[in-house]
């Protein structure tokens, strides 16, 4: 174990945390002072600036071909339950954005039916009828899919995605890198080179994009830190990142028997530990549906400078027992951050500024 | 007033003014706060345990005079929801909670304007002569009700419900002892005096209570800083308060409506009632309230006890949050955060350690 004092000295002189420095820090059970540092090292990256988007989640399928033992969304064609939107709904749903909105989140099962034409019409139907909303759709996961679809390499299938419309990429679908982990998961999904792959791909050819990671299952500390530096390791090449976002599992209604939800002591650990180690990452998001509005507003002294946004209307954390409600408002974000004494700032999908809330 | 000045203090082992607390409240920001009532915690329980009780909240009745615009609970006693437990009933209830090894069952109302005196004398000597539980039970609008009732004393009321059986009082009811805020948010209830006043004829007669603030609602920060202020002043004249339980107003389903206090403000209040009740030994963290994240969290804001594992709840749950928890996963969350874990009595007396 390295101490927090040894760790506390590097963080307040700007030096890189190494492997060992985050496990010591997983490992710590001095919460405040994970806060102090993560907080130190946020506050260098955007001062009192906390960041929301007004934006709208739209999940056309859970029809899905891979079975991840963590997801209580996926059905299979024909399943109970299951479901799939045409692009005349995903239109309509997209249209129904409150004025203000200016991101639609496009992520989804991978469909066993649907050509590749079908995600480029949705695409351009999409650009065509709603030009104002920045689309931010498929994760690496579905690119991969889609490339096979295509009969396409990965930078070819994003060439023709981002003709179409597509704007940027999600950073869903990462899990845990880890692969005998990820392997007893979801052994269907693409591994984690694999992911890491399509993002430095994507990166490449200028399409921005988040990353995540799948925590509070059955992974381990050092599953997580080797995780973080995986991702910072690449974002050290490429830059494109923009924001990590953690992803606390959600345990109901899936094949993991555990507790059903993680920690709030686990749910702020993990978040100060990435604001820590991922020293090349602009922002830290604490992702609200997952979290809690409590423990996001809690976060905000804990390394998160971004809380995602309105979000309307979620259905993959919902199906394994998620308990926030829907969706929050405008002013409901603001208020959350306002009454943790910082700065809202509502952002557009790349972190331009649209408003200031002094 | 430097926050830096005051941090001295408070780390220095010492008493901080109102003013003072009021600038903690107003500026310290959340981190801060929390390591302050670390500090003060620390020194009080250097020990890293982390206590609860198992027990029961039984609400005989619905039924109450008082009308609390904040409380969702309360029924008219026309309304067809409108009850009063049995004997029966609240003897299977206790009997099931010390089969969940529960030691103790807090008995609360509403207000019921036809109860008296002797009704809870019956029934707590007639629970004592059943079962070894301790009778935490009443709280002071309760007690004052039915002395004015028997046109008693409250001493007199409290000398006789003591002999028939009851052991120690919860502190419910106390909401924000600032008479200007009760006007508006309870106008039917005690004043705050007279919830002081049945706090220390119990403290004198040696039983022990706890004290709760409810904030989140239309009080004031300095309405905050001023009960904390006047809970610190009878503790110190007698000692005999065992606790000290904030926790936020829940704005579903009640006249008053409106929202509560974030996440954010609860562990400031939270940590400023560690900080200036410095001659309280306990501070309980919210799990009802709160919810167990930011209960676990709390644990690094000054609370050193999570409270009970309520077999049963009805008043939080009326306004429509219903956290629930059992006694593992209390324990687990508490060992989580690196603490050990202990089940109590009333008395904060450790039973059992957990492994």
């Amino acid at each position: 174990m390295i101490s927090l004092d040894t760790i506390k000295e590097k963080v307040f002189s700007s030096q890189r945390l190494f492997r060992e420095d985050g496990i010591s820090l997983f490992r710590s059970f001095d919460l405040l002072t994970l806060g102090r540092m993560a907080s130190h090292a946020a506050q260098r990256k955007s001062g009192d600036r906390v960041y929301f988007v007004q934006n709208m989640h739209i999940n056309p399928t859970n029809i899905c071909v891979n079975r991840c033992k963590f997801c209580a969304f996926s059905r299979s064609k024909g399943e109970s339950g299951a479901y799939e939107m045409s692009i005349a709904d995903i239109l309509s749903r997209a249209r129904s954005a409150e004025k203000g909105v200016r991101e639609l989140h496009i992520v989804s099962g991978l469909h066993p039916d649907l050509p590749f034409t079908w995600y480029l019409d949705m695409l351009r139907t999409l650009k065509r009828e709603t030009p104002h909303l920045h689309i931010k759709a498929f994760t690496a996961v579905e690119i991969d899919y889609l490339a096979k679809l295509a009969g396409l390499g990965v930078k070819e299938t994003l060439i023709s995605l981002r003709e179409a419309g597509l704007g940027s990429l999600p950073g869903g679908g990462a899990e845990i890198f880890n692969p005998g982990v990820r392997n007893t998961l979801c052994a269907e999904k693409i591994s984690g080179d694999r992911w890491l792959e399509v993002m430095e791909t994507a990166h490449g050819i200028g399409l921005k994009s988040n990353a995540t990671m799948l925590y509070g299952h059955i992974e381990t500390v050092e599953d997580r830190v080797d995780h973080l530096l995986r991702l910072r390791e690449l974002q050290d090449r490429t830059g494109g990142f923009q924001a990590f976002i953690p992803l606390s599992f959600h345990a109901q209604n899936t094949e993991i028997t555990k507790s059903a939800y993680t920690t709030g002591f686990d749910d702020l650990k993990t978040l100060a530990v990435s604001r820590l180690l991922l020293d090349n990452f602009d922002h830290i998001k604490a992702y609200w549906v997952m979290l809690g509005e409590k423990i996001t507003q809690v976060s905000l002294s804990f390394g998160v400078d971004d809380i995602d946004g309105t979000v309307v209307e979620e259905r993959i954390t919902k199906m394994a027992g998620g308990t926030t409600d829907g969706s929050m408002t405008r002013d409901d974000l603001v208020d959350l951050i306002k009454q943790a004494g910082r700065t809202p700032v509502e952002r557009d999908t790349v972190y331009n500024t649209v408003r200031v809330w002094k | 007033m430097e926050i830096g000045t005051i941090e001295r203090t408070i780390e220095g082992g010492g008493r901080i003014s109102p003013e003072e607390g009021l600038t903690l409240l107003r500026e310290a920001d959340l981190l801060t706060m929390g390591e302050l009532a670390g500090s003060v915690r620390k020194r009080l329980h250097p020990e890293r345990i982390v206590t609860f009780i198992v027990d029961r909240n039984i609400n005989y009745t619905n039924i109450c005079v008082n009308k609390c615009k904040f409380c969702a609970f309360y029924r008219e006693a026309d309304s067809p929801e409108a009850y009063v437990l049995s004997n029966e009933e609240i003897y299977r209830k206790i009997e099931e909670t010390i089969a969940l090894g529960g030691t103790q069952i807090l008995m609360q109302g509403g207000v019921h304007p036809d109860l008296g005196i002797d009704y809870f004398e019956e029934l707590f000597s007639s629970i004592k002569s059943r079962f070894s539980i301790q009778v935490h039970s009443l709280s002071p609008s309760e007690i004052t009700y039915v002395a004015r009732k028997a046109k008693i004393s409250i001493a007199d009321a409290l000398k006789r419900l003591k002999a028939s059986g009851l052991d120690s009082i919860p502190g419910g009811g106390a909401e924000i002892l600032v008479d200007r805020v009760r006007e508006q948010v309870s106008p039917n209830k005690i004043r705050w005096r007279d919830w002081m006043e049945v706090m220390k004829e119990a403290h004198r007669l040696a039983m022990p209570t706890t004290a709760t603030m409810m904030f989140g609602s239309l009080e004031t920060r300095e309405d905050i800083v001023q009960h904390l202020v006047r809970l610190r002043d009878l503790q110190d004249e007698t000692r005999g308060f065992t606790a000290f339980i904030p926790w936020t107003y829940q704005p579903g389903n009640t006249e008053l409506g409106g929202r509560s206090a974030t996440a954010v403000e609860y562990l400031k209040v939270l940590a400023l009632s560690r900080i200036m009740l410095d001659n309280f030994a306990n501070i309980q963290a919210s799990w009802v309230t709160q919810g167990a994240k930011i209960a676990q969290v709390a644990l690094e804001f000054g609370a050193n006890d999570f409270g009970s594992t309520m077999i049963e709840e009805n008043v939080v749950a009326a306004a429509g949050i219903s956290f629930r928890m059992t006694r593992q996963e209390i324990v687990n969350i508490i060992q989580d955060a690196g603490y050990i874990a202990a089940q109590r009595d009333t008395r904060y007396n450790i039973l059992t350690k957990e492994k």
